[in-house]
């Protein structure tokens, strides 16, 4: 059974389509690259798995139930985790807390606890606190957990994201455009970390990403959009030397040199 | 407006011939429920009130603008603003009934001072907050409005107490099919229209008015395009506080009674009815203002004067629950 | 793992040294029944500027209502002290309760809708709100007479004093902090910094904002009803929208997200008005209200983060890391270059 399975889903915005019949179904730790020009729709998917949109139409199944119309935080709680591709962390938060946030829905004290600062309230917060820190560790961002989010580098940036989205412990991650901005080498330790949150945690990854280098070197299998439309799917090498990818990309009449 | 020069006589059962249909209707129901008295055209009455309402309604769009349009361009809630206005019926009074001036003069007079007010204020104490937190801004703004109203008490300004208005000419009533409406309605709706179209006109048909509107789309975008952003934004603060102080001389001549204070309460509504129309949307102002005027009056006097204002505001949240950005106002999406 | 309660202790510590100095003033005539009446209104202000403190500046849920829900408190509070306290220390106790839960209730009640809004839309329907109670109040007399009213409520007995008014300053102080420090506080945080990622990262955020707003009012309640008890006549007046525009500069002046700030400001903002009528003396109290005007200006101007610009003095700061040092994760260490 696949983890996440989406079946025919559309999202129109006004008499936009933006999304139209979409398929995609997920495996168990697997790693699928969903590419496609700007404009193509692959952040509305995202959107849409999310719950963020309404779908216009179509089914999206998590662990075989349907998330279609749950809220965005319960779809996160479920396991669907995700990074934005404009970055939004809680700027003027401590690295550390950034993370430690998104722990909230599994640590185990009341409000009476947090009020007294109970024992309890100790242990879980010392809990959260040591994964937290692994999960930065993890991410080679452990030296600046007490730094402002604001402050950090860009790279740094959506490295904190994909911590964030982590600390969810999400069964599906979607990342959206996680090397944009990033330099060279920035991107090859990137495509690594990748490999290692697919091994380590054995969770599927949903990523969007233009960089060829980085979808070419992680990805199992790649869903081409255009035009809110999957044009062609397959594996990288297929997908490369795709006559209809090409077109998308770079208009008719390209050929490969 | 134009059958003002000619007042017919008084034919006050004409208006019943003319509803004949509902009248009776209207005055058996508002007489059982209301207690209004039996001796009164129940319509003519309502229709009174709705006149009421209007150039009361009026009045507060020419505030209401000011507000939308200084929200528009630099997203401030310029609390400041109803104090402006509290200057300008000061400034119209004085011009009228010490300085001797004719109303115009007066008006003008008054207009020029408040916009002058209005960019020094701008330039003073929220320009260099442009690119701290919003609320600094709005903080600010209400030290601003504070120091407006003390001053303006202070014994050798204005002093704290309630000046009488002499109006500078009679109140006239004139009876239309029945309707009653005086000059001084006339002239309130007659100048904020003419006011109104002279706004349409800069916005729409001029370059500074372009400029406007491009800055309440983007200050980058609009400097890259090589508009002048700080003279627009001081430009939207003249013409709004213009707007406010040709507001408070015809307050004063309609309502004619100022003091130190009277602007919180009128800018307050004003603002809310920027609000209730969507914030930045200059036809929203003016139809919020109208809604509010309507509202105001017809509460007070059908329903009670006293539950007035938790009417009034109690719509506006009713309303802000349908439409989140107000009547006119577009729900925005962020994007994600 | 033990809990450390250093930094309360240092707090009641402080507190107590606070508290002796105080009462050393009093006994020495130099603290005479008019400042000591302006202290106890300063710690009053205090409880219920930590409360918008909690829905502006941590939770970022903007709310020009504040001294509504202040109001709220003082009237239920005020009414059953009146009514059946009659200067019994048990009715003051759960007048005080009522009071609080009253505030909290409405707030809760009104804030499920309302706080769908966003910022400046909210601030307005907040003020609506406020308007509306104040317009309650003015008439609340036709439905029980011994609200008062326009002409407002007297004959209240005065049984809150320093030492109570203190108390529950204190706890207010300590209870908000610890909160705070703890995945709420994180919560709230997060719903400030980003609604939409808040969302995104398993936050349910109506529930946060709507908990951070029924708190937040519910301080306010509390001190409306240490002010029934503290003076012996309640005006609608004193809780109108004006009102809340002052808990909101406190809170914008200490700095958004800062408790020290807003403690330190509230109490600052109340000696403030009070010390200009002082300084001035009888000659220039024309002037007290300009100058307060031109303070607030120039302090945002100078300061426009605010005085403490979201930082915390030492007793206020988060509770400290216990990093755990000696475990190495070697299955992570791979990734290092």
């Amino acid at each position: 059974m696949p983890v996440l399975e989406i079946e025919g889903l559309s999202k129109s915005f006004g008499g936009l389509r933006a999304v139209s019949n979409f398929d995609l179904a997920l495996g168990d730790n697997e790693v699928v690259g969903l590419i496609g020009p700007n404009g193509a729709g692959k952040t509305t998917i995202f959107n849409l798995i999310t719950g963020i949109y309404p779908a216009t139409a179509g089914s999206i199944n998590f662990m075989g139930k349907s998330i279609l119309g749950t809220r965005p935080f319960k779809i996160t709680q479920l396991g669907i985790a995700r990074t934005f591709q404009n970055i939004r962390l809680f700027k003027e938060c401590t690295v550390l807390d950034n993370v430690r946030t998104v722990f909230h829905p599994r640590v185990r004290y009341g409000v009476i606890d947090a009020f007294l600062h109970t024992p309890r309230y100790a242990a879980e917060e010392a809990r959260i606190t040591e994964r937290s820190l692994e999960l930065l560790k993890a991410m080679n961002l452990d030296g600046r957990a007490e730094m402002k989010a604001t402050n950090l580098p860009y790279g740094d940036q959506r490295r904190l994201e994909i911590a964030r989205a982590l600390a969810g412990e999400p069964k599906v991650l979607l990342l959206d455009e996680p090397a944009a901005g990033m330099n060279p080498s920035e991107v090859g330790t990137l495509v690594e970390l990748i490999k290692f949150i697919r091994n380590h945690f054995k969770i599927t990854v949903l990523l969007i990403e233009h960089q060829m280098n980085v979808v070419m070197n992680v990805c199992d299998r790649l869903v081409v959009l255009d035009f809110g439309e999957i044009i062609a799917q397959g594996l990288p090498e297929e997908i490369r030397n795709n006559q209809k990818v090409l077109e998308a990309y770079l208009g008719k009449g390209v050929t490969v040199a | 407006m134009g059958g003002g020069e000619k007042p017919p006589p008084r034919f006050k059962n004409r208006s019943i011939t003319a509803f004949s249909g509902f009248g009776p209707l209207y005055r058996n129901r508002q007489h059982s429920l209301l207690g209004v008295d039996m001796g009164v055209d129940v319509l003519e009455h309502v229709i009174g009130q709705v006149i009421n309402g209007l150039q009361l309604g009026f009045m507060y769009a020419l505030i209401a603008l000011g507000y939308t349009m200084v929200y528009g361009v630099v997203k401030l809630i310029n609390f400041a603003h109803g104090d402006v206005f509290m200057v300008g019926a000061f400034v119209g009074y004085l011009g009228f009934n010490q300085w001797g001036m004719p109303v115009p003069v007066a008006v003008l007079t008054s207009m020029a001072v408040c916009a002058i007010l209005g960019v020094v204020i701008e330039k003073i104490a929220y320009r260099p907050l442009r690119y701290a937190p919003k609320i600094a801004a709005l903080i600010s703004a209400l030290g601003v409005s504070l120091f407006l109203e003390y001053f303006c008490s202070l014994k050798f300004i204005f002093g704290p107490n309630y000046r009488v208005v002499q109006r500078p000419f009679e109140e006239v009533h004139w009876q239309l099919a029945g309707i009653s409406i005086s000059n001084i309605q006339v002239m309130v709706m007659v100048t904020v229209l003419f006011m109104l179209l002279m706004l349409q006109y800069l916005l729409y048909r001029t370059k500074v008015g372009m400029a406007m509107r491009t800055v309440s789309l983007d200050h980058d975008a609009a400097r890259l395009m090589g508009v002048n952003v700080d003279s627009v934004i001081s430009v939207t603060f003249a013409i709004g506080s213009a707007l406010a102080a040709a507001g408070g001389v015809l307050y004063a001549i309609a309502y004619p009674q100022i003091q130190p204070f009277m602007g919180i309460m009128p800018g307050l509504k004003a603002f809310t009815a920027a609000v209730l129309g969507g914030i930045g949307i200059i036809p929203g102002a003016v139809l919020g203002a109208l809604i509010m005027g309507q509202v105001e009056t017809l509460t007070a006097a059908f329903l009670s004067s006293q539950l007035r204002d938790a009417i009034a505001f109690g719509i506006l949240i009713l309303v802000l629950l349908v439409r989140p950005c107000g009547i006119l106002g577009k729900t925005e999406t962020e994007k994600v | 793992m033990k809990q450390k309660y250093t930094q309360t202790i240092l707090i009641i510590v402080a507190a107590a040294i606070f508290y002796v100095f105080i009462k050393t003033l009093i006994f020495l005539n130099v603290l005479s029944p008019y400042w000591q009446l302006v202290l106890d209104q300063s710690l009053i202000v205090t409880i219920g500027a930590l409360g918008l403190s909690l829905i502006y500046g941590f939770t970022g849920q903007f709310s020009l209502g504040h001294a509504a829900f202040y109001g709220i408190g003082a009237y239920t509070a005020g009414a059953i002290s009146k009514t059946l306290g009659h200067g019994s220390l048990l009715w003051f106790i759960i007048a005080i309760v009522a009071g609080t839960l009253a505030a909290a209730l409405i707030a809760l009640l009104i804030g499920l809708p309302i706080l769908r809004l966003r910022s400046d839309y909210l601030g307005i329907a907040t003020l609506g709100f406020g308007i509306i109670v104040k317009v309650g109040m003015d008439n609340a007399n036709k439905v029980l007479p011994v609200l008062g009213g326009a002409t407002g409520m007297s004959g209240l007995t005065t049984v809150a004093n320093f030492e109570i008014i203190f108390i529950f300053f204190l706890i207010a102080i300590l209870l908000l902090k610890n909160l705070i420090y703890s995945k709420y506080g994180r919560a709230f945080i997060s719903i400030r910094e980003d609604e939409i990622a808040a969302d995104a990262m398993g936050i349910d955020t109506t529930r946060y904002k709507t908990m951070a707003f029924a708190l937040g009012c519910g301080l306010a309640g509390l001190a409306g009803s240490l002010y029934a008890h503290r003076y012996p006549f309640l005006h609608p007046s004193s809780f109108e929208f004006l009102k809340s525009f002052d808990f909101l500069l406190i809170v914008v002046l200490g700095g958004l997200g800062s408790i020290s700030g807003t403690i330190v400001t509230a109490v600052g903002w109340a000696f403030l008005l009070e010390g200009l009528r002082f300084v001035l003396g009888e000659q220039f109290i024309d002037f007290r209200g300009v100058i307060y005007a031109l303070i607030l200006v120039i302090t945002i101007l100078m300061r426009p983060q605010g005085l403490f610009s979201g930082k915390e003095l030492l007793f206020m700061k988060p509770p400290r890391l216990k990093t755990p040092t000696n475990r190495e994760e070697g299955s992570h260490a791979g990734l290092r270059n």
